[in-house]
């Protein structure tokens, strides 16, 4: 069981690593246009 | 370019405070017709080549443009270019702050703090025992203990709020079972038991945040499209100074301005008229269809449209006194019959809540006095409550909500109160006024046309999108062939051009100043009448109701004449002309008081109170600001032939919210005698918590995907 050790460990540092990215893209505001981002990848690029 | 990875830190660099200014959005404008990439990068592109405009970007969902420019800059220009582009655009106040309410952080943290935890129950669940399950209990405890204390106090401020009150709503349940849960695990834990409940606390939270977030998600959406009808309306007005028109901001103009009203615009404050005469079509404030005469120094209220023009105006009040925003708030201040709606979602907490909280107590005491074990009572009566399982209850009804609602708004009508579904569901009898609800100012076909003439007519009436083109075209209907057109362009604004059989033929105004409409061919020119004629799709609307087997009235102040022969021709049962504002209220609340659910549709001030009043009411996107904040569900478009959509759908996301209802019944039902037997383990909480919610979730999308 000595396993457990590192693999609680290693999940938590996973998960942890999973929120800290979900709270970027909510910082980013990448949740404001879901409809707008969906539409844009259709746009040819352009420099901006 | 340095990293700042606090705000704090951020002041450090000495580029920060510009960059953040200009970034700032100066200016919003609302897109009501965007709806593809085209449109965004139509709009972007049109805007960035606007000189004083530094950045512009296209939010698709809310239908708005953010665009930074100087601060105070004139829009105008922009919204004339967006117009030649072809994209109808207006000035829009910044929309309200809306951060600090945010539900999706505790979403997230609560929904990886379940995962993490579940992770470790299931180690727990498959056979760990000693030292190994008491320290996969401890680090559950380390994450769930901070993750439930910040993500489930939506819950506990609700909770909280009610209970100061002396109230007990779904919140209050929801907070206890999640407290104890916690408390109770933490004990276990502390002496090594065999069971621990901080999954079970965990996707308590997330479950019903879920519920919120959608909820709350919807509700902004609806409220944000909303506030942007109110952008439709004129914010500026043309203010003389000397002999110079000034754009103002509506705001700014005082008592004592004059002001340069064109044909067709909105009065936007008391005034009375400095020009010699003039038209004015009155319908919004009286519902009486034909123009009124005035002359120079009689008064003109805000509100009013002028259909002739240009006139000047001196306005006598403006802001708030204005005679519209008076009675507007006299409305506002009274109380109709929504107020006593208690929706299902209540009513379910009011029978929910005592009775787990009773047999919980009752499963506790039994357990105490049967076997004397005060920690196997008090384990086996949390057990029970956290089992019960408020979380297929929280869900039951936002879940429908949102897809009805969802599927509404993609149907052009916005709900605006949150029972609004439920209360549309019970509709028994629509009220519909007149003047503007079910008819408009519409063309009238002349005589002396030829049926080759006519055909014309009507083809180049169905080439414009304009709302008086689409009901000529109907008008017209299959009696005049269509004929073949070439050349066809569309004059922004002014009307509809084209080539037949050589000649140039053309419908519109006959000048830009001069609001009247002809039809001219070649050189020959014939002025179009305008004349009351029902909306496009009125009449369909009226004939799906009663179809429904709902009855169909109308309430207007025009003569009795005019309101019988409308009502003939669009098939509605009875008629109540000539009545005033407060005899509409009357005649709603008499037949409220019969028992009757009432619909009221309606659109202008004299229809305000009775859209209050009634049990639930429509107001087209059209209506004036009042009659709109007076209404339950907005029609965006006008088109009234969505009433039927809309009360079908109602109906069947009632169906559902009852059905999800019965749904957590059985689950309970089944999971309390468990529960109260002392045979529920954490294992069993998380089944059916997760099997619960998930049935509710899916039994709301059955018949309401859009």
């Amino acid at each position: 069981m000595n396993i457990l050790v590192i693999l609680v460990p290693c999940s938590l540092i996973l998960g942890l690593g999973a929120l800290v990215g979900f709270i970027w893209t909510l910082k980013s505001n990448q949740y404001d246009d879901m409809e707008g981002d969906a539409a844009r990848i259709l746009l040819e690029d352009e420099e901006e | 370019m340095s990293v700042a990875a606090c705000p704090g830190c951020a002041s450090g660099d000495p580029g920060f405070a510009e960059r953040a200014v200009a970034d700032v959005p100066t200016h919003h404008l609302v897109l009501p017709a965007i709806h593809c990439a085209g449109c965004i990068s139509g709009v972007e592109k049109t805007l960035r080549a606007q000189p004083g405009i530094r950045a512009a970007r296209v939010n698709l969902t809310q239908k708005r443009a953010a665009i930074t420019a100087q601060p105070g800059a004139d829009p105008s220009p922009w919204i004339l270019a967006l117009s030649r582009a072809g994209f109808e655009a207006f000035e829009a106040h910044e929309p309200a702050a809306r951060k600090s309410d945010d539900l999706l952080l505790p979403l997230g943290v609560a929904g990886f703090a379940m995962m993490n935890v579940m992770l470790l129950s299931v180690a727990v669940w498959s056979g760990a025992v000693d030292t190994t399950r008491d320290f996969l209990h401890w680090v559950s405890a380390a994450i769930a203990l901070p993750a439930t204390a910040y993500a489930a106090q939506p819950f506990f401020r609700h909770a909280w709020g009610a209970l100061k009150v002396g109230r007990v709503n779904m919140d209050v349940p929801i907070s206890l079972a999640i407290l104890l849960a916690c408390g109770m695990s933490i004990y276990e834990v502390i002496h090594s038991g065999p069971h621990a409940w901080f999954d079970a606390a965990l996707s308590l939270t997330f479950f019903l945040l879920v519920g919120r977030v959608l909820d709350q998600r919807l509700r902004r959406r609806a409220r944000s499209a909303a506030d942007d009808l109110a952008a439709l309306e004129p914010h500026r007005a043309q203010r003389l100074v000397g002999r110079d028109k000034l754009s103002t901001p509506i705001e700014d103009i005082k008592v004592g301005d004059r002001l340069w009203i064109a044909a067709g615009d909105r009065i936007p404050v008391d005034a009375h008229l400095v020009s010699a005469t003039a038209k004015m079509d009155r319908s919004f404030l009286t519902g009486e269809s034909d123009p009124v005469l005035r002359q120079e120094g009689e008064a003109l209220f805000a509100g009013e449209v002028a259909l002739t023009g240009p006139m000047e105006i001196k306005a006598t009040a403006v802001g708030e006194e204005t005679t519209l925003r008076r009675i507007a708030q006299l409305i506002a201040t009274s109380e109709g019959a929504r107020g006593q709606y208690r929706s299902i979602a209540d009513r379910a907490a009011e029978l929910y809540t005592p009775m787990v909280h009773i047999v919980s107590f009752a499963a506790f005491l039994g357990w105490w006095l049967l076997s004397g074990d005060l920690r196997m009572a008090i384990n086996v009566a949390i057990a029970t409550l956290i089992i019960t399982c408020p979380c297929a209850l929280g869900l039951a009804v936002p879940a429908v909500a949102v897809a009805a609602t969802s599927k509404l708004y993609r149907e052009g009508l916005l709900l605006t109160s949150d029972t609004a579904l439920e209360r549309l569901a019970q509709v028994e009898t629509v009220i519909f006024d007149k003047t503007g609800t079910l008819t408009t100012r519409a063309l009238d076909v002349p005589h002396g046309l030829t049926r080759a003439e006519e055909g014309v007519l009507r083809s180049l009436a169905e080439a414009s999108r304009h709302p008086i083109c689409i009901a000529l075209a109907a008008r017209l209907g299959d009696g005049a062939p269509a004929a073949s057109l070439s050349d066809l362009a569309e004059e922004a604004g002014d009307g509809v051009r084209a080539r037949w059989e050589g000649q140039i033929v053309r419908l519109g105004r006959r000048a830009p100043e001069d609001p009247t409409t002809v039809f001219s061919i070649g050189s020959r020119s014939i002025t179009l009448d305008a004349q009351e004629a029902p909306l496009a799709r009125a009449k369909e609307a009226v004939a799906a109701l009663s179809q429904m087997g709902l009855r169909t009235a109308m309430l207007t102040g025009d003569t009795e004449a005019n309101a019988h022969a409308m009502a003939r021709d669009l098939g509605i049962g009875s008629v109540w002309s000539e009545v005033q504002a407060e005899g509409k209220v009357e005649i709603v609340k008499a037949l409220s008081a019969e028992g009757t659910k009432v619909l009221m549709v309606g659109d202008g001030l004299n229809d305000t109170a009775a859209l209050a009043a009634a049990d639930i009411s429509i107001a087209p996107g059209s209506a004036l600001d009042a009659s709109r904040s007076a209404a339950d569900i907005i029609i965006v478009s006008g088109d009234m032939s969505r009433i039927s959509v809309a009360i079908k759908t109602a109906r069947i996301a009632r169906r559902r919210m009852e059905e999800n209802i019965a749904i957590s019944t059985i689950y309970n039902v089944i999971a309390v005698p468990i529960a109260v037997i002392g045979l529920a383990s954490p294992l069993a909480a998380a089944i059916a918590m997760s099997t619960s919610s998930i049935t509710v979730v899916l039994n709301a999308l059955r018949g309401l995907r859009p």
